[in-house]
């Protein structure tokens, strides 16, 4: 059972089995989304985040300090974030913060962590978190322009040259929907329609209609939400039989399941945590990603999702920076901005000061469904 | 637009407001015997899908429904037990706020027990994949049952408030529960009855509607309005009422996506909701009586 | 306005100043934080209790309100006016002194509304359309009142995070604070935490002095009296739908108000934050202090909006308020200062009358 009970008993017990914060802990911060309408980011990155401190404190914890983890529940929204990031920063002092989960989130927050000169490593998609890039924010999503070029190069390549987007109305459609329309042109593809869609709808027939009337040869759907499965079955269903692309959000088995046979054959640019049985054993991030999978699905009993590795790497980025830096706030940060060849789940990170995300392209791999598994795509 | 354009969006509308239709007549059911609006339907309708989800993985498909829609209404009778039951003078405007927080009090439960996840039941027959073609436009096989649904439920709900013993009591409960009472009809249990089958009927609801879309434990706030909505629409306590309303509703909202952002989808049922509420609070097809019910104690 | 409630206003003026003196004196002055936030829901609460106790409805609505107070400041202090010389939005903006510059990330300036004006056309537009709505809505009764305000509340929050212009589902970023004077400012920072409490609770004082004065005077009795029963109102010549129409404004105001400060307050203001759930949160808060109760409300509110916003209730923040409403229907209806335990401990023994 994975309720979500579960992970704040983990947390509070936690906190809790730790002395109390004396000179010898490095209090770490989380701002998640682990309930409201984001939660199927939040809650994986919760429960990645309270096994991970748990396997760090077993091994001695961070640069020979206990990490005491501190996790706040945002519930989604930007003035909670902000109202406990404060709390974070003034009143609990930690060192870093993780989180936000979402961009709004993140936006809402990242004023706050500046001025309190706090490091905050955000799990939030939006280019605008790390661009213009301020000294203490960075970002461990992959970019979404990354992923959008992927698939129009696809596209390109098998000579579609009219879509049409569907996004759901969240941080995370919206900016991907954003991406799409700028780049779009430059692949010779013309964006027939782009609709919005709500993230709690519960059939998008009229919506695939729409897209059926406008003839477009592929469509392409951008969403982290549950209700992408959806359009989905209702595509096949249509009888439209035109290639299906879907964002970096699709990367849950729990959809694939949803959507059933439908999802057979939809083309996604992931992570290569949800094939990493089919990578060959000198893959960089094999051994890191076996590492992750392995514990977390013996822990929760769920599959892995890509967005709780977006969690584990921050934490992992964070400790690695204290291991450079040690309890200089200055020097992690600066340390974070050096560290490159980072190998985390969502890719390699080259950080750089003018580059607080340290993920390329090389970040996603263009996965297929075949049989309810995702597997890479291939040439 | 072409005529195969028009009748798929017609269809698409169809299956939303056969959805709306049912979570409508739940609604109608408590109101029928209480005046009670129970704003935690929508919850009854998640529920039911997400413990048949659940059974499902135990038992075969029928049975498991069968679980989900007894042990929802299980639940449904308890929350008039537990929550309505024990208000003292139960004001409208307290009845109104209670089920809310028992709307919000469910939700937070299926939380806990089911996590964020989301579930879909296999389709009662055939797959994702399986479409028939009626006039050009195909068309899932679930969509046909849960029209298929609405449709019995409104028949049997009409035989049995018209021509049962037990259907004509609850009536009397509607009507006025002191005199009701005065003729030894026992009121407070039919309370709860009422409570318990508009909870089934939801339950059966989410089963039904389950394979086409997805459950979560966040489903019923949603749902919960639009059902509202088609329940005054149609005007409440009048079931056949709530379908044609509901039709009526989904083919709007599928038309509108058609032509505006769909991003504004939303906006056309909750637009009409205030409009009908302004303008016309007993609805398309409701007496002014029966709307004025709603308004005693 | 009588002693009793002269007093009351004056013991919580009081407390607002010695609290702060002990927090910040303490070293614990973060603690303003939540407060001040806290005190923004408390005025919208302050509204609803009015509207709930004496006008006897119900709104499910009031995130509306607060959405358009929030996105209108928000939106009119962000806009991009360009060079005070440029358009002619601009130039006649500039030389009426409504508009100002504020910082961008860049480190430019940038011009756009004043703050002030922002918040101006913020609260003439919620009154404006609380007008409006009021005249069908307000016609109703019960449930269909809830479910009429429920769709306002789910419409204002569908629209606007459907709108591009508004932030769609980012919501809007990086508004300025709003000064209303040398010492009193709201938003800039954690080194501003004094100045924004006192403004803060400064506008509750104000506000709870005000709503005293008006309960307490001749159309506060008549607020009553319709409370008590509308035909009985109406049959001795009080105007009932007038008078419902204003306290519906009121309260409307009073949302609006608390969500243009919060969106000063935080530098932004997005979607989440105008939701239903936040509407319920407020019958919440006026449930618990009890309808009508103003001090109750307003004591309810600071302490459990106060909590909520520090994280205390944890994951399960919807269930305690969905709880709290529950809870107080079944044993504390007319507020938790009233809660009649001795009737409650005598139903527990033997069953009220079917």
């Amino acid at each position: 059972m994975r309720s979500v009970i579960r992970i704040v008993a983990l947390a509070a017990a936690l906190a809790a089995a730790l002395p109390a914060a004396g000179k010898d802990s490095l209090k770490v911060g989380a701002l998640l989304a682990i309930t409201g309408p984001a939660s199927f980011l939040g809650a994986p990155e919760a429960r990645t985040l309270a096994l991970l401190a748990e396997e760090m404190n077993a091994k001695g914890g961070i640069g020979g300090r206990r990490l005491e983890l501190v996790v706040k529940d945002t519930g989604g929204s930007p003035e909670k974030a902000v109202s406990l990031a404060r709390q974070l920063i003034e009143e609990e002092e930690v060192f870093a913060i993780i989180g936000p989960t979402t961009s709004g989130e993140t936006l809402a927050v990242k004023p706050i962590a500046e001025e309190g000169r706090t490091l905050l490593i955000s799990l939030a998609a939006a280019e605008v978190i790390v661009n213009p890039v301020t000294p203490h924010v960075f970002k461990t999503a992959p970019k979404d322009r990354d992923a959008v070029e992927l698939i129009f190069e696809r596209m390109r390549k098998v000579g579609i040259t009219r879509i049409g987007l569907l996004s759901s109305n969240t941080g995370f459609g919206k900016a991907g929907k954003e991406q799409a329309e700028k780049l779009a042109p430059s692949y010779g593809i013309e964006l027939a329609l782009s609709e919005v869609y709500d993230k709690a709808a519960t059939d998008l027939t009229a919506e695939v209609t729409k897209l059926k009337a406008a003839r477009v040869q592929a469509i392409l759907n951008w969403s982290t939400e549950p209700a992408q499965a959806i359009v989905l079955k209702n595509a096949r269903q249509m009888g439209m039989t035109v290639p299906i692309f879907q964002s970096h959000g699709f990367a849950n088995v729990q959809y694939v399941a949803a959507a059933g046979a439908a999802a057979e054959g939809v083309i996604f640019p992931g992570s290569r945590l949800l094939v990493v049985d089919s990578l060959p054993a000198s893959h960089p991030q094999k051994g890191v990603l076996e590492a992750y999978k392995k514990a977390y699905e013996a822990r929760y009993r769920e599959e892995v999702s890509a967005f709780g590795g977006h969690a584990w790497d921050a934490l992992m980025i964070l400790a690695r920076a204290v291991e450079v830096g040690g309890a200089d706030r200055d020097r992690v940060r600066s340390a974070v901005e050096g560290l490159t060849g980072f190998v985390g789940t969502s890719g390699v990170f080259r950080f750089s000061p003018a580059d607080h995300n340290g993920l390329g392209r090389d970040a996603f791999e263009l996965l297929t469904v075949r049989q309810g598994r995702f597997v890479p795509l291939g040439p | 637009m072409t005529l195969e354009l028009f009748l798929q969006y017609l269809l698409a509308g169809l299956t939303y407001g056969s959805i709306y239709a049912v979570v409508a007549i739940g609604f109608n059911i408590v109101y029928s015997a209480s005046g009670v609006i129970n704003f935690a339907q929508g919850e009854f309708v998640m529920l039911g899908g997400m413990i048949a989800g659940s059974m499902a993985r135990l038992l075969p498909l029928p049975l498991a429904v069968a679980v989900a829609v007894a042990a929802t209404a299980a639940v449904g009778a308890l929350v008039e037990l537990v929550f309505v039951r024990w208000l003292v003078r139960p004001t409208v405007l307290r009845l109104v706020v209670i089920t809310i927080g028992v709307a919000i009090l469910l939700r937070e439960a299926a939380l806990s027990i089911w996590g964020e996840g989301v579930r879909s039941l296999p389709y009662f027959t055939g797959d994702e994949l399986s479409a028939f073609s009626l006039w050009g436009v195909r068309v899932s096989p679930q969509v046909l049952w849960v029209l298929g649904t609405t449709v019995a439920t409104v028949a049997l709900l009409r035989l049995f408030f018209g021509h049962t013993m037990l259907g004509w009591e609850m009536r009397a409960c509607a009507n006025n529960r002191d005199s009701a009472a005065l003729c030894g009809i026992p009121t407070r249990r039919l309370l709860t009855l009422s409570f318990a089958l508009a909870a089934a009927i939801g339950a059966l609801a989410g089963c039904v509607v389950s394979p086409i879309a997805y459950t979560s434990y966040s489903v019923g706030g949603s749902l919960a309005v639009k059902g509202f909505t088609v329940a005054i629409l149609g005007g409440l306590g009048n079931s056949s009422g709530a379908l044609a309303a509901g039709l009526v509703l989904g083919v709007l909202e599928s038309l509108s996506v058609s032509l505006w952002p769909t991003a504004y989808k939303d906006v056309v049922a909750l637009t009409v909701l205030l409009g009908i509420l302004s303008f016309r609070p007993s609805g398309l097809f409701g007496s002014r009586e029966a709307s004025r019910l709603g308004e005693a104690g | 306005m009588r002693a009793g409630p002269r007093v009351r206003v004056a013991v919580l003026a009081a407390a607002v100043v010695a609290l702060q003196l002990a927090l910040s004196g303490a070293g614990k002055g973060f603690y303003l934080t939540q407060l001040t936030m806290a005190a923004y829901d408390t005025l919208a609460a302050l509204g609803l209790s009015l509207l709930m106790g004496y006008g006897g409805q119900i709104s499910l609505g009031q995130a509306g309100f607060f959405a358009i107070g929030g996105y209108t400041s928000a939106r009119l202090t962000t806009l991009d006016l360009g060079p005070p010389s440029g358009s002619g939005l601009a130039r006649a903006l500039a030389a009426l002194h409504l508009a100002s510059f504020r910082p961008d990330f860049a480190g430019g300036e940038l011009l756009s509304v004043a703050p002030l004006a922002a918040l101006a056309a913020a609260l003439l537009l919620g009154a404006a359309v609380a007008v409006a709505i009021g005249v069908p809505v307000l016609r109703l009764r019960g449930h269909s009142l809830a479910m009429a305000t429920l769709a306002f509340g789910v419409i204002v929050s569908s629209v606007v995070v459907g709108t591009e212009a508004l932030g769609a589902a980012d919501g809007l970023h990086g508004v300025p604070p709003l000064a209303l004077g040398p010492f009193l400012r709201v938003g800039g920072g954690p080194s501003h935490r004094v100045e924004n409490y006192y403004l803060a609770w400064g506008l509750v004082v104000v506000t709870a002095s005000l709503l005293e004065n008006l309960v307490h005077s001749r159309a506060g009795r008549a607020l009553r009296a319709l409370h008590g029963s509308e035909d009985a109102a109406g049959a001795m010549g009080i105007d009932a739908a007038a008078l419902k129409r204003k306290t519906f404004v009121l309260a409307a105001v009073l949302a609006t108000a608390a969500g243009a400060f919060t969106a000063h307050l935080d530098g932004g203001i997005g979607p989440a934050e105008v939701s239903a759930m936040r509407s319920v949160r407020y019958v919440a808060l006026v449930a618990v202090g009890g309808m009508g109760n103003l001090w109750g409300t307003l004591a309810a509110s600071a302490v459990l909006c106060f909590l909520s916003l520090r994280g205390t209730f944890g994951v399960h923040d919807d269930a305690v308020f969905g709880g709290i409403l529950v809870l107080s229907m079944l044993f504390a209806p007319e507020g938790i200062l009233h809660a009649d335990l001795g009737a409650l401990a005598a139903r527990l023994r033997g069953r009220e009358a079917g």
